[in-house]
């Protein structure tokens, strides 16, 4: 128990107003350098802390104090771990999911809200917050009738001071529209380029409207990425035709959907940085993730077993507290065997987008270094 | 010897006006962006703030034009730029083993006379690895002015002759930011030291670093990367005896009294002077005059207001 609450609590049950007090002084959940101690307020037959660490079970009961509506579970969390929970509340028979109410710290993503728990040490990163001071990028839309796919919008991300005269790297990003919303990407990308620590670089941010079909190593999302997605961003705005200036990158699915275009088409994609890929594969047995996994095992088996070098420079991140990490790290000596220089990074957070947002300094300034060295303005 | 000004960054903050108006310069001017590389001669900013006619020199431009009519010149500097990078690699290789060691040095605890006469006799290597690489690199643009002698080709006299005009008419030359290898290049190319003699200069940013005797690259906090300050090669030398760190406050851990007194005494004795927003230093008759929110990287590992 921590200093404050075991004070708080050593004489006895404490009142309402003397709760009160003590959840205004403190930022709840209460967190120390060894772990963290989570509250929950209110009439309940249970509660438990839903959170989504690999390893741990999904679901850990608070204990209620004796003579009141607090509800307390202290936890061992290492320095500078971040995840996400909910809380489960069981009463008269009924079961709800919330979001803690009592801290203000969330973290969106498509399938709703969630609360974060922020362990000692973590802050967000500086450069993932608006920077009045950085110039903007722009954004330019258009669309694609695709053969393989059909009709595809294209969010063309254009940095600042753009110009036609000017050669880009073009980074082709999977769930773009995600990115955006739930990682901060355009704070990321104007801070990042207007700090020089990546160069001016055009973004091609894309979505799909079946990912769970179209991003597990499908040819033709493979082959609408190298043969339509590049040559239309070309034929819109200036690109360097060189490899090492072209860029996939994605997360959880989307990782395999960059691995697998570059696999199909190497040579296309200089550079990949690949959050968290949902690289399942199976050695020996089978498939124990389900269907939807089938044809990513597939592909991955055939690359475990023939990989090539689809491209010069990867960048990997996969969170300690996801149930890909054993995948991820598998895939690392693989790569570095076949002569591609890998940066791989590991976090203690989940499958989630702030931990794709934490990463994208340490992956884009790998692939893409910016002239911070030789550019003083 | 003329007056010439050196200034922080002008972007957002621009303080060039105020130094033109204490220099009394009343223009017309004439700039320097070829630092901007693709940017350069987006002036309109420039000229709204200091409100008297400028007119850029084009010398990213005229570089192009030249190599693009001189084949065997571009194909030579090509070649140049290839050594120089491969200098470049090699020093950085040799820098980083260098600095490991002291590194280490600095690490070990004690205050033994051996442990002393190890950590500076490991400064002075880098001090010697560094001399060596500047002596290299005059040598490459040595043996390349004299074997193509630049300046009397066909391709750049026509340049060099509208240049000198334009500097001639001018009442003081700017140099911006940028790109200070790029810069330096043009700047080296159309022998801008020699055009401007006489008139007088006021630079900032990479434009400062550029007409130092010695430009040093430097960053203490790359995101990927070791982070040994590095002599790319020497300037133009008409601001000698300083090596100027624009930024510091952002790209320098000013804060940490170890790194600031390892930066000053490698460098030593040339002054190590930030150059942030407002900075101005003043060069009249080859002293420096006149110095207002510049710091210096004291060898004690102090960062001190600058006194002219």
């Amino acid at each position: 128990m921590s200093g404050p609450l075991a004070q708080l609590l050593t004489a006895g049950p404490p009142d309402g107003a003397a709760l009160d007090a003590f959840i205004a002084e403190h930022d709840i959940p209460l967190v120390y350098r060894e772990g963290v101690t989570f509250l929950y307020r209110g009439e309940a037959d249970g509660v438990f802390l839903r959170m989504f660490i690999s390893g741990l079970p999904a679901a850990q009961p608070l204990e209620r104090v004796e003579g009141s509506d607090l509800w307390l579970l202290k936890l061992s969390l290492p320095a500078g771990s971040r995840f996400e929970y909910k809380f489960e509340v069981k009463r008269d028979g009924a079961t709800t999911w919330i979001t803690d109410p009592l801290n203000p710290i969330r973290a969106a993503d498509p399938f709703g809200v969630n609360s974060v728990c922020q362990g000692f040490g973590y802050l967000p990163p500086e450069w993932t917050l608006p920077d009045g001071s950085a110039r903007a990028g722009s954004f330019e839309e258009f669309a694609i009738d695709s053969r393989h796919l059909g009709r595809r919008p294209v969010q063309l991300y254009l940095p600042a001071r753009f110009r036609r005269t000017r050669r880009y790297p073009l980074l082709v990003l999977h769930d773009g529209t995600d990115y955006l919303r739930y990682a901060g990407l355009k704070s990321v990308l104007d801070n990042l380029v207007h700090r020089l620590e990546i160069p001016p670089l055009i973004v091609a941010l894309i979505d799909s409207p079946d990912r769970l079909h179209e991003y597990v190593g499908l040819d033709a999302h493979a082959d609408f990425l190298v043969e339509e997605l590049v040559p239309a961003v070309a034929a819109r705005v200036p690109l360097d035709p060189d490899p090492a200036a072209r860029g996939a990158m994605g997360a959880s699915l989307g990782s395999v959907a960059s691995l697998h275009a570059a696999w199909r088409h190497p040579g296309s994609f200089g550079r990949l940085l690949l959050q968290s890929g949902s690289f399942a594969f199976t050695d020996i047995g089978e498939n124990r993730r389900g269907p939807v996994f089938e044809p990513v095992v597939r592909f991955m088996n055939a690359f475990r077993a023939r990989p090539g070098r689809p491209a010069e420079r990867i960048y990997v991140s996969c969170g300690i507290y996801e149930s890909l990490i054993y995948e991820n790290r598998s895939l690392v000596p693989l790569l570095t065997e076949h002569r591609m220089q890998v940066r791989y990074e590991e976090a203690r957070d989940g499958h989630n987008w702030q931990n794709w947002r934490d990463r994208l300094r340490a992956g884009l300034t790998f692939l893409f270094p910016g002239p911070l060295w030789m550019v003083y303005e | 010897m003329t007056d010439h000004a050196l200034l922080g960054p002008q972007y957002r903050r621009p303080n060039l006006r105020e130094c033109l108006e204490s220099l009394t310069i009343h223009g017309p001017l004439v700039s320097i962006t070829a630092g901007w590389q693709e940017r350069e001669g987006e002036i309109e900013e420039l000229r709204a703030h200091v409100s008297m006619p400028v007119s850029d020199l084009g010398l990213y431009a005229r570089a192009e034009h030249v190599h693009a009519a001189d084949p065997t010149l571009a194909s030579a500097t090509r070649e140049r730029q290839d050594r120089l990078q491969e200098l470049q690699d090699l020093y950085r290789v040799r820098l980083a083993a260098l600095m490991g060691a002291v590194a280490e040095l600095t690490a070990e605890s004690g205050a033994s006379p051996a442990l002393r006469r190890a950590r500076l006799s490991a400064l002075g290597d880098v001090r010697r690895l560094d001399r060596q690489h500047l002596m290299a690199t005059q040598r490459e643009h040595g043996n390349f002015v004299r074997h193509w002698q630049p300046g009397r080709r066909p391709s750049l006299v026509p340049h060099l002759e509208t240049l000198r005009e334009a500097i001639e008419r001018a009442s003081a030359v700017l140099i911006a930011g940028g790109h200070v290898a790029v810069l330096l290049n043009r700047l080296r190319l159309f022998g801008i030291a020699t055009l401007a003699r006489g008139k007088p200069l006021i630079a900032w940013s990479a434009g400062a670093m550029a007409v130092s005797d010695r430009v040093v690259l430097f960053h203490d906090r790359p995101p990927q990367g070791a982070a040994h300050a590095e002599v790319l090669e020497e300037g133009l030398g008409l601001v000698p005896g300083v090596v100027l760190l624009p930024h510091a406050h952002v790209r320098l851990a000013l804060d940490d009294a170890g790194r600031v007194r390892e930066f000053a005494r490698r460098f030593a004795p040339a002054k190590c002077l930030t150059l942030e927003h407002g900075s101005v230093l003043r060069w009249h008759r080859g002293r420096l005059v006149a110095a207002r929110d510049v710091r210096r990287l004291a060898r004690s590992g102090r960062v001190a207001d600058m006194q002219a």
